[in-house]
């Protein structure tokens, strides 16, 4: 899963796709899922860097991370490649 | 560097709630780094807002409405000419473009002022009764369409149409119907308010993105900036809208310049299909009302339209920023009574 190269992500959690015109804001969490993302992380790093950041526990966060991912998908910002 | 010293006649001025391209223009032109341009302020109406815009339109006149023919437009243009000693005329109403057109030679013959305007093939080309060919020619998808002179053709549509569709004004208008009676309706306030015919428009679900644009009428798209718009009033019309990053937009845009061989302003309006296609639901004639987007963005529009219009050769603009947005507001000017008193009894402020 990557997220559309273009996006633009500020400090703040304030997303902007130039592509659409569409502009989101989200939470410190959400602004971390996107980080690694960014960096190309998979979904078993990306867990495992959130648990740890955040003291989730693993199934909570997956069941939210699958959440999450449908509303990125939706919003056009997330390319699914795998 | 000095700038020259040029005098610019703008119509449009009707910064309304449905506002008229003028006032954006001349914002546009005004700040222009090649230009010191005096606004001659063209109107129709004795309470168009621009008018009373001391600071943007210097002198005014009123000219006749187009339904009052060209003679009359020519005789009172070669007034104000005599008057200010006109350089540029940039017309901003679809409605009265056709009479500018028709005049552009004598304009420039008797009274050396220029203009820069589509010709008269390509003017009727993207009218919206013709659009669907025109798509054809210049590979741009557009939506079905038809165009009717009686609310019984509606009933007769079935065989070409489904539910939802889209009932248009010739000039301006639009809403959709979801029934044949809604479709009747529509018909019937349209056209009492623009006339016949009215264009029946296969409705396509998306996002809407424009595009203001400029062409030197050889094949070349000197600029354009597209546009989503945030905020749109109960009249449609963008109250706020972001500059896109979209290639295949801007791909259609230099296609459909290139291919038409365009002449001057114009705006493109698009549906963007949740599959990713464009359909091109008009192609409006001048400027939109938005266009000081452009120059915000880096591509004063107005300002290489004047450029061509004086014979100077432009480049074609190689960017523009994205992310940028344009906030629309309304202000109450104070007027003196005399001002309105002037322009209504004598025809200019």
């Amino acid at each position: 899963m990557q997220i559309n190269k273009n996006i633009a992500i500020s400090d703040s959690g304030f997303i902007f796709n130039p592509s659409s015109g569409d502009s989101f804001s989200t939470n410190q969490v959400g602004l971390e899922i996107i980080r690694l993302l960014k960096e190309n992380k998979n979904k078993e790093e990306l867990i495992s860097e959130i648990v740890q950041l955040f003291s989730i526990d693993e199934s909570t966060l997956e069941k939210d991370l699958g959440d999450f991912f449908l509303m990125l998908q939706s919003y056009q910002l997330l390319n699914e490649n795998d | 560097m000095t700038k020259r010293k040029i005098t610019v006649a703008v119509s449009g001025l009707n910064n309304i709630d449905s506002p008229g391209p003028g006032i954006p223009v001349i914002r546009a032109l005004k700040e222009s780094e090649f230009f010191d341009i005096r606004i001659i302020g063209l109107s129709y109406e004795n309470l168009e807002p621009g008018l009373y815009m001391r600071d943007l339109v210097d002198k005014s006149y009123s000219i006749p409405l187009p339904s009052s023919g060209t003679a009359s437009l020519l005789e009172r243009l070669k007034y104000i000419n005599e008057m200010e000693g006109i350089d540029v005329i940039i017309p901003n109403f679809d409605a009265e473009l056709h009479s500018f057109i028709k005049l552009a030679t004598a304009l420039k013959r008797d009274f050396n002022i220029e203009t820069f305007l589509p010709t008269q093939e390509q003017f009727e080309s993207r009218h919206k009764s013709v659009l669907y060919e025109f798509g054809e020619e210049n590979g741009v998808k557009v939506p079905y369409s038809k165009m009717i002179f009686s609310a019984n053709e509606i009933y007769s549509l079935k065989t070409d149409f489904t539910y939802p569709l889209v009932i248009k004004g010739k000039y301006y208008d639009a809403s959709i119907a979801a029934t044949p009676e809604q479709a009747v309706n529509y018909f019937h306030k349209i056209s009492a308010k623009w006339g016949l015919p009215i264009i029946v428009q296969e409705f396509v679900s998306g996002n809407e993105v424009n595009v203001t644009a400029i062409g030197d009428g050889k094949g070349n798209c000197i600029g354009a900036v597209p546009m989503r718009k945030l905020y749109i009033t109960d009249k449609g019309k963008a109250w706020a809208g972001v500059s896109l990053d979209d290639e295949n937009l801007i791909e259609i845009t230099n296609r459909v310049i290139g291919n038409s061989k365009w002449k001057g302003g114009c705006e493109l309006e698009f549906i963007k299909s949740k599959e990713g296609e464009y359909y091109l639901l008009e192609m409006n004639p001048r400027f939109p009302a938005w266009v000081y987007l452009a120059k915000g963005c880096g591509q004063n529009h107005p300002e290489a339209l004047v450029k061509m219009a004086l014979g100077e050769d432009v480049k074609p603009f190689d960017s523009y920023d994205v992310g940028k947005l344009f906030v629309r507001y309304s202000f109450d000017q104070i007027v003196d009574l005399k001002d309105f008193e002037k322009i209504s009894t004598l025809g200019e402020l």
